[in-house]
């Protein structure tokens, strides 16, 4: 009965029961938004990082003081390949390794050309970066012993110098040096710098060295641990054997640096977890304003309905009949409002999604804890106005102006 | 049991900061079952105090309030809320409807509080507004019906739960003379046909004229109870003495 008064009560007035509500509605919605995007950024860090390999380590040259950060064009030259077969065969918990060589070269197929990052590589490497061809095959131990001049292609080369023709046994010529396209890669789309994964060529590093860079080092040295949990035990004992290779005294600093992918992961994770919880807090500020809003205008309603109150008390409303009237219709419009608000918050996460093509993803947990949370809000901040209305006394209110 | 009312050596106390003002000084009277009582004075006079205590809004300073043989000026507010839901009916100067609310939906609202169905109460509300006389416009909110029908209105909401009294206070003091004619013969035809108890606080003698009985307040306490001996048309003498008109 009481819900039936308090429906009825917010119906007539419904201009006043919508802006009432306004504030929880976008204060809801901005939640629901904001958590989407956090969510999403989340996910999509957590699959780009997924791409670029697990359990990976990257050994590069120079000291951590130096940041070790692409000191391969030029920079100390102290890794070499037989570091690499070291690795590979004396470090039990690694798997796989790969030397990696890279540089931006010109590829020119027929009449066209397309610039790209040519890396030399070892066969291992499509393990360590999970990454498989999509039609061909991959380089193989052979064209590493004859500086085969093979090449693996990435999508966005194929795309570029073949459209969509096959270019499997085609030819490239990289500074004019012939290439015989042996297969092409599957997609993998951005990484989480930002760049194209996909445009890329792929060729044995020992045709990298001595056919287009002539050097006999190597810029760095990719492997893969056997299990997550072993990744850090790997990564000590790879520091062991190359101090040892490099003959390294006790008290001097590594020559390299290794870089540990779960590191960087756990780093890129927490933080955007950070900023998840960041914009729900904004989000959820904005729902208290909204409830804040609720209690002024339900004051300023008491106020306003007091000749109302005091009609209701004489014709045989009692305290709790009043008090339950106002909570009730604080709380059918928080719900009501952070109803709509829910849908407004998945609508703009979709909306969001295709048109700027941010990844989203809206959590059932959250529109659960929202729709709760603001029937909460709606009994928290109707209480007051519930109260003032229900202690009114009868006679003043029926003299009210 | 004959009478409706009965208060002894009522007495009410407003306190304003530190000084004292009584509203009632004493006052004691019996209402029986079916009369029409005008209860007049100037403002100060207590009538309207008077008139908060036998609705049970006020509570008495001292003495006592017998209501069909119950004491309820010592009862809570919650017990009194009862009463005036079931027991009196309330009609006042400024009408006190709804607004934006039709007058069907005005006359169930005393049936909402005692927990009626939707359809009996629809029913009830149907019944009283057309023994007022308002038989259309129920869906009409007030703004869209005159004083006369607003006040109608207000008559058919104070009696749908079948009340023993009603208190109207000024009823006719927003109508023309016409309307307010209308309005206190319908008082008294609820009266003779009904046989409802009727309290009418009126500073109108033409008003006044329609009661069988009248009470005059002064200072707080009564001066004079009067009533007419012959019929119930105005115009004529109250001292109880014909004077051949």
């Amino acid at each position: 009965m009481t819900f039936r008064i308090a429906l009825r009560a917010l119906a007539r007035n419904k201009l006043r029961s919508f802006l009432t509500m306004l504030g929880i509605i976008i204060g809801v919605g901005a939640v629901i938004a904001m958590v989407a995007i956090g969510e999403g950024a989340k996910a999509t860090i957590r699959a780009q990082i997924a791409s670029l390999g697990t359990n990976v380590l990257i050994i590069l040259p120079g000291t951590a003081t130096q940041g070790g950060v692409r000191t391969g064009f030029g920079g100390v030259n102290t890794l070499t390949e037989g570091d690499a077969k070291a690795i590979r065969e004396e470090i039990r918990p690694v798997a796989f390794v790969s030397p990696v060589l890279r540089r931006p070269e010109q590829i020119v197929a027929g009449n066209l050309n397309w610039n790209t990052l040519v890396q030399g590589v070892a066969p291992e490497f499509q393990y360590i970066r999970e990454w498989q061809v999509a039609g061909g095959r991959f380089l193989h131990d052979g064209d590493i012993e004859n500086d085969g001049k093979v090449a693996v292609l990435g999508e966005t080369v194929v795309r570029n110098l073949f459209g969509n023709d096959d270019p499997v046994d085609a030819v490239i010529r990289i500074r004019n040096i012939p290439f015989r396209v042996v297969g092409v890669l599957a997609p993998k789309g951005q990484s989480s710098q930002g760049a194209d994964q996909d445009d890329t060529v792929l060729i044995p590093y020992t045709s990298m060295q001595k056919r287009l860079m002539r050097i006999t080092y190597v810029q760095t040295i990719i492997a893969s641990a056997v299990s997550a949990d072993r990744v850090q035990e790997a990564q000590e004992q790879v520091t062991l054997l190359l101090r040892q290779r490099h003959r390294i005294q006790p008290e001097r600093e590594d020559d390299f640096f290794i870089r540990n992918l779960s590191d960087i992961s756990e780093a890129a994770s927490s933080s955007a977890r950070v900023m998840a919880v960041l914009l729900g807090a904004v989000a959820s500020i904005s729902l208290l304003v909204g409830g804040i809003g609720i209690m002024n205008i339900m004051l300023v309603s008491v106020t306003e309905r007091t000749r109302e109150i005091g009609i209701r008390m004489a014709v045989g409303a009692r305290s709790r009949d009043i008090m339950l009237q106002f909570l009730v219709e604080a709380v059918v419009m928080a719900a009501t409002g952070g109803s709509v608000g829910i849908l407004l918050g998945i609508g703009s996460s979709e909306i969001l999604k295709f048109w700027a093509q941010w990844p989203t993803l809206v959590s059932p947990i959250i529109v659960a804890i929202a729709f709760l949370f603001s029937g909460a809000v709606g009994v928290f901040f109707g209480f007051y106005p519930a109260q003032k209305a229900a202690n009114l006394d009868p006679i003043d209110a029926l003299r009210y102006e | 049991m004959s009478e409706v009312i009965r208060v002894e050596e009522l007495h009410k106390t407003y306190r304003m900061g530190d000084i004292e003002v009584p509203a009632l000084r004493g006052i004691s009277l019996t209402i029986d079952r079916g009369e029409f009582i005008a209860v007049m004075g100037s403002s100060g006079s207590g009538k309207s105090t008077f008139m908060n205590i036998l609705g049970c809004l006020d509570r008495p300073t001292r003495g006592k309030y017998f209501l069909e043989g119950e004491e309820v000026g010592s009862l809570s507010r919650d017990q009194w809320a009862h009463i005036r839901n079931q027991r009196i009916g309330f009609v006042f100067q400024g009408f006190n409807l709804l607004s934006r609310t039709t007058a069907l939906e005005n006359v169930e609202l005393p049936m909402m509080y005692n927990g009626f169905a939707g359809k009996q109460r629809h029913q009830r509300a149907v019944e009283v507004l057309s023994l007022v006389g308002l038989g259309q416009r129920l869906d009409h909110a007030p703004n869209q019906l005159s004083g006369g029908q607003q006040q109608r209105v207000a008559i058919a909401r104070a009696l749908v739960n079948g009340p023993s009294l009603v208190l109207a206070d000024e009823p006719t003091g927003n109508l023309d003379s016409s309307t307010s004619a209308e309005i206190m013969t319908l008082f008294q035809r609820l009266n003779s046909d009904q046989g409802i108890t009727i309290v009418v606080v009126t500073h109108e003698q033409d008003i006044a004229d329609y009661a069988q009985r009248r009470v005059m307040f002064r200072d707080g306490v009564i001066v004079s109870d009067e009533r007419k001996d012959t019929s119930s048309k105005p115009s004529v003498d109250w001292s109880g003495r014909s004077k051949g008109i």
